[in-house]
């Protein structure tokens, strides 16, 4: 810990004193907090760490990832890590996208009271109204555009008085037009057939046999961005 | 000529889509050319009417606001559900400062609605700023004395000082549909309801009203019903393929319902691509059994 | 059953009232509304027995199926001679109800095989009036 004055956060209630310009997530580990479940990936991308806090003396309610918000003096907070929301279950191939799938699937949409609570929760910053609302017109394409950055996390789904479960609608949205729209990528299908054939049968045999230092070691020494062509 | 501020509505980006592709083609025709308006919003239907309950009234003010940002003095809807809606809500929010302040404090991450954006029908445009001259003068294909029956169903007339026309007797949509040429079929039950938005729980109730409506226009002769609503023209299709497949209607007499933009559209000789199968039927048999020079 | 949960009989007038913004002792039970309304052979009250049980203060108008099978038409309310706007006072009912956590429909219930045919407007609107 630096000297400097540490900030004073209220997790559910209780004041801790952490040491200033960490994440939330890094200050309730601080504070005694182990995480079972509401972390992942620690860099703002699984959406699994979702937190609802106050500041004193602002009454409103703000939303944050908190592997990725800084903690702030007079944060009161609580993670709200999960949304109890079932997704629908379906087929895709054997759903027709020119249909009004969304709404079949999800006919909250149809309660949304264009309040825009949702838009506001989103710590990703998007715009979660218009793509519900996208959606209730049948706008896949628009559905999926407005909702790429989606991490499901769930804090607009927890906020919606219309109990839409915005997220998994949208990902409904995002499949059906993948499956639809988007050409199925070459390199891909390739490697899939090469792999099938078991043309990377050796490396994976190793790595099976590897113990987990040895895998540790490997994966700190991957390579990451594949060497320039050429380069110095 | 400023183009007019189009408020679609969900339906007509799906459902409804041919009452869409109608609409935009026949006013670009007739020199309104309709300009979407931004970011719209589902209107909310159908209005809320408890004093009390600001909430419902929010997606509505939302959609003033957005006419407001673009500086639209109106917006106009073909869909004579989201019409009465809106325009139930914008009587409300533009004179009731109260209410209109709270709703602004809940959308505070919009600007302030200030009131003033007035909600049309796409038929008060055809009739007081087009025009039936304007029309008839479009007309390039009269629907030679093909008799239609002009189905107002309730939210273009009712609630009284909301809509569009004398409730009890509406001229407007018969006035139009004389202007193209065709017999306007009159029934009792013109403004009378489809059962409405009741076809989601209580389907049964919703299709005996529509017979009914369905059987006075077959009685008196009607070709075709002219519709503003794309949850009369469900209403009414429904009950129509009901009595088809019980045998209580023939096809060659059961009258087709289509929307009135539809129908301008195909007496403005627009597009054949435009008009539904069973419309462009009804509209050649109608030719054919004309006699020349009519 | 749904959870129920006692209604004041004074208290249900005056919310009524408040929440419709109408007068219920206007209405002299001509009738017109019922004459009206195209619904009532599926209302186990008429319309305006609706607004009599209300003027009277009887609670058990509350369970009437009346503003269930209202379909906000207002062909009452354009035919009142007094002026009352009793797709109003449904409204107000069903909002009694609804804000109780008492709805009517489930959207569980609705086949996909329906929700697939309806106009969204269908949906909008029934959702609107008949869940809170
Ligand atoms: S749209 Fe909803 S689930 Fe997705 S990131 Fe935003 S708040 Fe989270
Ligand atoms: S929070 Fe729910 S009701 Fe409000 S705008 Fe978002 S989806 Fe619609
Ligand atoms: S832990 Fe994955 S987004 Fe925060």
């Amino acid at each position: 810990m630096t000297d400097e004055k540490p900030t004073q956060i209220f997790i559910m209630g209780k004041a801790y004193d952490v040491p200033p310009g960490v994440t939330i997530m890094d200050a309730m580990e601080y504070a005694g907090y182990r995480f079972v479940r509401g972390a992942g990936c620690r860099s703002g991308f699984c959406g699994a760490c979702g937190t609802v806090y106050r500041k004193e003396g602002d009454y409103r309610f703000e939303f944050a990832l908190a592997c990725q918000e800084m903690v702030q003096d007079g944060m009161h907070l609580t993670q709200l890590p999960f949304t109890p929301a079932p997704r629908a279950a379906y087929e895709l191939p054997s759903l027709d996208s020119s249909e009004n799938v969304l709404l079949q699937y999800y006919p909250e949409i149809a309660r949304c009271v264009s309040c825009n609570t949702c838009t506001k929760a989103c710590p990703q910053d998007l715009e979660v109204m218009e793509y519900v609302q996208a959606a209730l017109r049948g706008d896949l394409a628009e559905v999926a555009a407005l909702s790429f950055d989606c991490i499901q996390c769930g804090l607009c789904a927890m906020r919606c008085p219309a109990d839409i479960k915005h997220y998994h609608m949208a990902q409904l949205a995002r499949r059906l037009l993948s499956v639809s729209a988007s050409p199925v990528p070459e390199h891909l299908t390739e490697r899939l057939k090469a792999m099938a054939s078991g043309a990377c049968g050796e490396e994976l045999d190793e790595l099976v046999g590897l113990d987990v230092d040895a895998l540790k070691e490997r994966y700190s020494a991957r390579e990451i961005e594949p060497a320039a062509e050429g380069a110095a | 000529m400023n183009a007019i501020t189009y408020f679609p509505g969900c339906s007509l980006k799906d459902s409804a889509a041919s009452f869409e592709r109608s609409t935009v083609a026949v006013m670009e025709r007739l020199g309104h050319p309709l300009e979407e308006l931004p970011r719209w919003t589902c209107c909310g239907t159908v209005a809320a009417l408890a004093t009390d309950d600001l909430m419902h009234l929010v997606a509505a003010v939302r959609n003033f606001e957005r006419a407001q940002k673009i500086e639209a003095e109106e917006i106009v809807a073909p869909c004579a559900m989201c019409f009465n809606t809106l325009r139930q809500v914008a009587m409300r929010v533009n004179v009731d400062v109260e209410a209109r302040d709270k709703i602004n404090a809940f959308m505070n991450e919009e600007e302030d609605y200030e009131g003033g954006v007035a909600v049309r029908h796409l038929l008060e445009i055809l009739r007081d700023r087009v025009g039936w001259d304007a029309i008839e003068e479009k007309v390039t294909e009269p629907l030679f004395d093909l008799p239609v029956s002009a189905y107002y169903g309730c939210t273009l007339v009712r609630p009284s000082g909301v809509g569009i026309d004398d409730p009890a007797a509406p001229a407007v949509l018969g006035d139009l549909l004389e202007a193209l040429g065709a017999t306007v079929v009159k029934t009792p039950f013109d403004t009378e309801c489809c059962g409405s938005y009741q076809v989601v729980d209580r389907r049964d109730l919703a299709v005996d009203r529509s017979l009914r409506i369905l059987r006075a226009a077959i009685t008196r002769g009607a070709a075709v019903i002219a519709t503003s609503c794309p949850l009369c023209q469900y209403n009414l299709e429904e009950a129509r393929r009901g009595a088809l497949a019980e045998g209580m209607l023939v096809e060659a007499t059961a009258p087709v319902v289509a929307y009135f933009t539809e129908l301008m559209a195909a007496a403005m000789g627009l597009d054949e691509e435009l008009l539904p199968a069973d419309l462009r039927a009804a509209v050649v048999r109608s030719r054919e059994t004309t006699p020349e020079g009519v | 059953m749904p959870r129920q949960r006692e209604v004041s009989t004074e208290r249900l007038r005056e919310r009524v009232e408040e929440m419709s913004g109408e007068k219920l002792f206007a209405c002299y039970q001509c009738g017109m509304c019922s004459a009206a309304c195209p619904l009532t052979e599926e209302m186990d009250r008429l319309p305006s027995q609706v607004i009599r049980a209300l003027q009277l203060g009887d609670p058990t108008v509350i369970e009437s199926n009346a503003m269930w099978v209202c379909a906000s038409c207002f062909a009452c309310e354009v035919r009142c001679p007094k002026g009352v706007d009793l797709a109003k006072l449904m409204e107000a009912l069903r909002q009694i109800r609804l804000r109780r956590s008492l709805d009517w429909i489930s959207l569980d219930e609705l086949p996909r095989e329906r929700i697939r045919e309806l106009p969204q407007i269908a949906l909008v609107a029934s959702l609107r009036k008949k869940a809170g």
